[in-house]
């Protein structure tokens, strides 16, 4: 499985990425500058977390007008799987990719803990190796988490089952409590269309190993490895 | 002060912070009167802040070298040996008054002038802690300062993308005034390349990268050698304004072109900004340099030599490049869209030569600026020794679990989570232990290491008695990396003090000095870089003595490591080390009967030295997964946090002998430490082989209960709910 991860500046969880994706059996990812314009033949991009140009004017919103997302809104025309994760999530919403917005969170401040969530659907290669209703506890480290979008698309994404995760209490009930930063209808990750684009708030690649404290990312990356490959 | 070819009057000398005779010492080097510019590099190079005037006679006492020693302070930051041909790069600095006046932007740049100080050194930063004090919870100020220092740390931090890992914090009413802002950035690089400050070449060219220079900061570090007064918000504009994206920018170029062969000698810009950094490369390199001032890139107009001199404007780096290198460094950092110019050649005049426009604004010989530097050895009088404890504190019937509910949830021991978790402290994907514990542990990516990190300081202890507070503050780290399972290698400090103009503060530096390299001699951990602080005070009021100490220590095999939490039930609790119930300073006396009073515990370094290399001996040996260090609150305390930390378990307590259950449960002592084991005999016939004191004092149960025999029962949930309370609730005002 051939991955590129799309390196802004100011993007910073790019080696975190990088060794989720070969811990998952993957080659190690090419990275690629944000002025590049073309992407290297791959069967997986992936924008990392981060604050790219300093989360200046409004997360992601320079950064999806960076000349290599040109390129990769053309890949994700021709059917190429794309992650977005935290800071990558925010880029993709600017860029058109995925509908809504992440706004900043309700509790005004950063946050960085595990958040307890579930498998909302399977049927992505992003979610494909858990379990439908799956409990998963992955940490979230972020400022604008805050996914909103307007009714309409929320019964749009919810009636095509591209609700991806959802944060909920560990028995899975999506409560206010379980809510780390305001999410409408607690929602963590959405799909697209085509369901091969993947916009996650929290992050699985700091959830791969073992050592530091749970695997309950890893799935994602077998996934998208054993899908790929 | 910003007019050029100002007049040098007694008033505009004493606005520089310069004494009488300090000028003195300048018309004698220079032979005539300064310029405004010379001026004004003099009173950076002179501030208390940057040429350690007051305490550098007594920090030449502390040991900085050891087998493990790359290079000891002096340099932008430390560096010891880690093994594997890989070093750790550390240092602690602090940003006390800007962090008072900006909270935000005063911690944010604190965390920035740290960064740049390890990456500096060819390091990429793997860790941050940070150390604080604020005032008393109470005050009016309290809780923005609080919120505004801690948002500031964080958006730092979480935007260059460095893990934030440990840190300890104090409220006291000693702070209300001048609160302590201690940050300390850790470090990997390849020991054979480290880059140094040292200039060498003449003729080479001087390179300023990274930001533009503007009008913020301009006399920082001469605001950072002055008490406060009423109207310190006046001095917000000498606070600086941090810009974490461009610093991350600025990182990984700096990177990227060290691994090339191109810099010669890299310093960043910090106090003093760019008069420090090019005397002291300069100096260094016994060599002179020459700037162009206007080739400075400036962010604002008409900026005068004075003030591109002076100015504190973050982000910059200055460099001697290899000429035939000038070329390849300028597009890596133009391909990071930094500034890249050209402002200089190094001479072999001795000299540092400004021009502005061509015009002389400076020129003067460099050796003096450092060689007759004021050095004082001011008059200091010993800290008189503490009154005893008074024993009315132990009449009446104990409520153990009553105090031990307070106590878990006072300003000093309640978690510190609604912090920590503002803070990024898992991105590197290599945070194997999380706040909160005795230690943080990052792994050291590729390899089976880890580095235990850990911020120490009592400033209760060191102000009853500081000689006592300086060694326990580097007991303390030490305890903290051992119960972990790390060796400990050395320590950056940060001595945080009043005024060492008067005799009694003077007396608390050279005490906690004095007691600090006792113990960094006795447990072979050295100081390798550090900062002082001074004129933390208000109205004449100073802060409680606060020599903080950064420690670090590697574990050579982190599957091999320990936690506080507890693991599982039936398991013995061991305590090792000997208890004499000592009260006195403790946060019970405090908390529970409202005194500060008495002796700090005594601290036993050959004590300290047997037991923890006990305790480290059977975590490496994998013997030990659970272990906690004593320190705030005593046992009871510590058995309390380990269970806390642990879902579902608890713990039962039996106290030991002979001393009042009050003493035994919330005494001080010091070198002790909690383990929890499956094998107890075994684990006591080795303490007695060794002669190391150790116990048994109960058992861990498979409910969240913590029992103490013949004084009842309390559920963890209970003292969770108040431990994780109190700092929130502070914060939302309930």
């Amino acid at each position: 499985m051939k991955s590129a991860i799309v390196l802004f500046p100011g993007s910073n969880r790019e080696r975190d990425m990088a060794m989720a994706l070969v811990r998952a059996g993957g080659a190690p990812p090419s990275i690629i500058w944000h002025k590049e314009t073309e992407l290297p033949a791959v069967d997986l991009v992936v924008v990392p977390g981060g604050f790219a140009h300093g989360d200046y004017l409004r997360a992601g919103a320079m950064a999806a007008r960076s000349p290599i997302m040109s390129a990769v809104l053309e890949a994700a025309g021709r059917g190429v799987p794309i992650l977005g994760v935290c800071n990558g999530f925010q880029v993709l919403t600017e860029s058109g990719l995925l509908p809504g917005a992440l706004m900043r969170n309700a509790g005004l401040k950063f946050v960085c803990r595990n958040v307890d969530m579930a498998v909302t659907t399977t049927d992505s290669l992003f979610t494909s190796k858990y379990a439908s209703g799956q409990a998963v506890s992955i940490p979230v480290a972020h400022n604008d988490g805050n996914y909103f979008a307007d009714p309409e698309t929320l019964d749009r994404l919810e009636g095509e089952d591209r609700i991806a995760f959802r944060y909920t209490d560990p028995d899975g009930t999506a409560s206010e409590g379980s809510n780390p930063n305001g999410s409408i209808r607690n929602i963590a990750g959405i799909l697209s269309e085509n369901r091969r684009v993947l916009g996650f708030m929290p992050h699985p690649e700091n959830a791969t190993d073992p050592l530091l404290g749970g695997t309950d990312g890893a799935p994602m990356f077998d996934g998208i490895v054993e899908a790929l490959s | 002060m910003s007019i050029p070819n100002a007049a040098i009057t007694p008033e505009l000398v004493a606005e520089h912070g310069l004494a009488p005779d300090e000028y003195e010492r300048i018309l004698s080097i220079l032979d005539r009167e300064p310029t405004l510019t010379e001026l004004g590099v003099f009173s950076a190079m002179w501030s208390e802040h940057c040429s350690y005037k007051s305490s550098k006679r007594w920090l030449k006492t502390l040991p900085t070298s050891g087998p493990n020693v790359i290079q000891g302070p002096g340099e932008n930051a430390g560096v010891v040996d880690i093994g594997d041909g890989q070093a750790a790069v550390f240092k602690i600095e602090s940003h006390n008054h800007p962090s008072f006046i900006e909270p935000y932007q005063g911690a944010a740049t604190g965390v920035g002038g740290i960064l740049r100080d390890v990456f500096t050194m060819g390091a990429r930063p793997v860790a941050n802690l940070n150390a604080l004090r604020f005032g008393d919870p109470a005050h009016p100020k309290t809780k923005h300062l609080v919120s505004g220092v801690v948002a500031g740390i964080g958006g730092y931090g979480n935007c260059i993308g460095v893990p934030t890992v440990a840190g300890e914090v104090n409220f006291h009413p000693a702070y209300n005034g001048n609160i302590l802002v201690n940050a300390m950035t850790v470090g990997l690089a390849p020991a054979d390349r480290i880059f140094y400050s040292a200039a060498a070449g003449a003729g080479n060219p001087v390179v300023y990268v990274g930001a533009k220079t503007g009008r913020d900061g301009i006399h920082g570090a001469t605001m950072a050698s002055t008490e406060f007064s009423e109207d310190s918000e006046e001095k917000r504009p000498t606070v600086q304004v941090g810009d974490p994206f461009t610093e991350k920018l600025l990182l990984e170029a700096c990177l990227e072109l060290m691994a090339r062969d191109a810099i010669i000698a890299i310093q960043d810009m910090g106090a003093a900004g760019l008069t420090s950094s090019s005397v002291e490369m300069a100096g260094k390199g016994e060599l002179g340099i020459e700037l162009d001032l206007e080739k400075v890139p400036v962010r604002e107009e008409r900026m005068s030599a004075y003030e591109i001199m002076l100015s504190e404007s973050q982000e910059r780096m200055l460099m001697i490049l290899k000429p035939e290198a000038e070329a390849e460094a300028r597009e890596i950092f133009e391909r990071w869209d930094l500034d890249f110019a050209v402002i200089g050649r190094l001479t072999e005049s001795g000299r540092l030569v400004l021009r502005m426009d061509g015009e002389l604004a400076c020129d003067i010989p460099i050796p003096p600026i450092s060689e007759n530097a004021p050095e004082y050895d001011r008059p200091w009088v010993k800290t008189p020794a503490p009154d005893p404890l008074n024993p009315s504190v132990l009449e009446g019937a104990p409520d153990l679990l009553g105090d031990l509910r307070r106590l878990v949830a006072s300003s000093d021991l309640a978690s510190r989570r609604w912090i920590w978790e503002q803070y990024d402290h898992l991105i590197m994907g290599d945070t194997l232990v999380r706040p909160g514990g005795d230690a943080a542990v990052v792994r050291v990516r590729d390899t089976e290491k880890g580095l235990a990190v850990t911020v120490d300081c009592t400033p209760r202890y060191v102000l009853s008695d500081p000689e006592a507070g300086g060694a326990q503050a580097v007991a303390e780290s030490w305890r903290n990396l051992s119960a972990t399972g790390a060796d400990p290698i050395a320590v950056t400090n940060n001595l945080n003090f009043g005024n060492p103009q008067k005799p009694e503060i003077m007396g608390q530096i050279v005490g906690s000095v004095t007691g600090m390299g006792a113990a960094c001699r006795a447990l072979d951990f050295p100081v390798v870089s550090g900062n002082v602080s001074l004129y933390n005070e208000t109205d004449g009021a100073a802060i409680l003595p606060t020599p903080t100490i950064g420690g670090v220590g590697v574990i050579r095999n982190i599957d091999r490591h320990a936690t506080v939490a507890l693991k599982s039930a039936g398991q013995t609790l061991i305590l090792v080390g000997a208890s004499a119930g000592h009260l006195g300073q403790s946060v019970w006396l405090r908390e529970i009967h409202g005194r500060e009073e008495g002796a700090p515990p005594p601290v036993d370094l050959d004590a300290e030295r047997r037991n923890g290399d006990f305790v480290r001996s059977l975590i490496g040996e994998g013997v030990v997964q659970t272990c906690h260090d004593l320190s705030d609150g005593g046992l009871l305390v510590a058995v309390a946090e380990m269970a806390m930390a642990a879902r579902g378990l608890g713990a039962t307590i039996v106290l030991p002998d002979g001393l009042d259950p009050r003493s035994a449960s919330f005494g001080e002592d010091q070198a002790r430490y909690v383990m929890a084991v499956d094998d107890a005999d075994a684990v006591l016939g080795l303490a007695e082989k060794a002669s190391i004191p150790a116990v048994v004092i109960g058992e861990t149960v498979g409910e969240a209960l913590l029992t103490v025999d013949g004084h009842g029962v309390i559920c963890v949930d209970e003292l969770r709910s108040g431990h994780e309370a109190w700092l929130p609730d502070l914060m939302s005002g309930e």
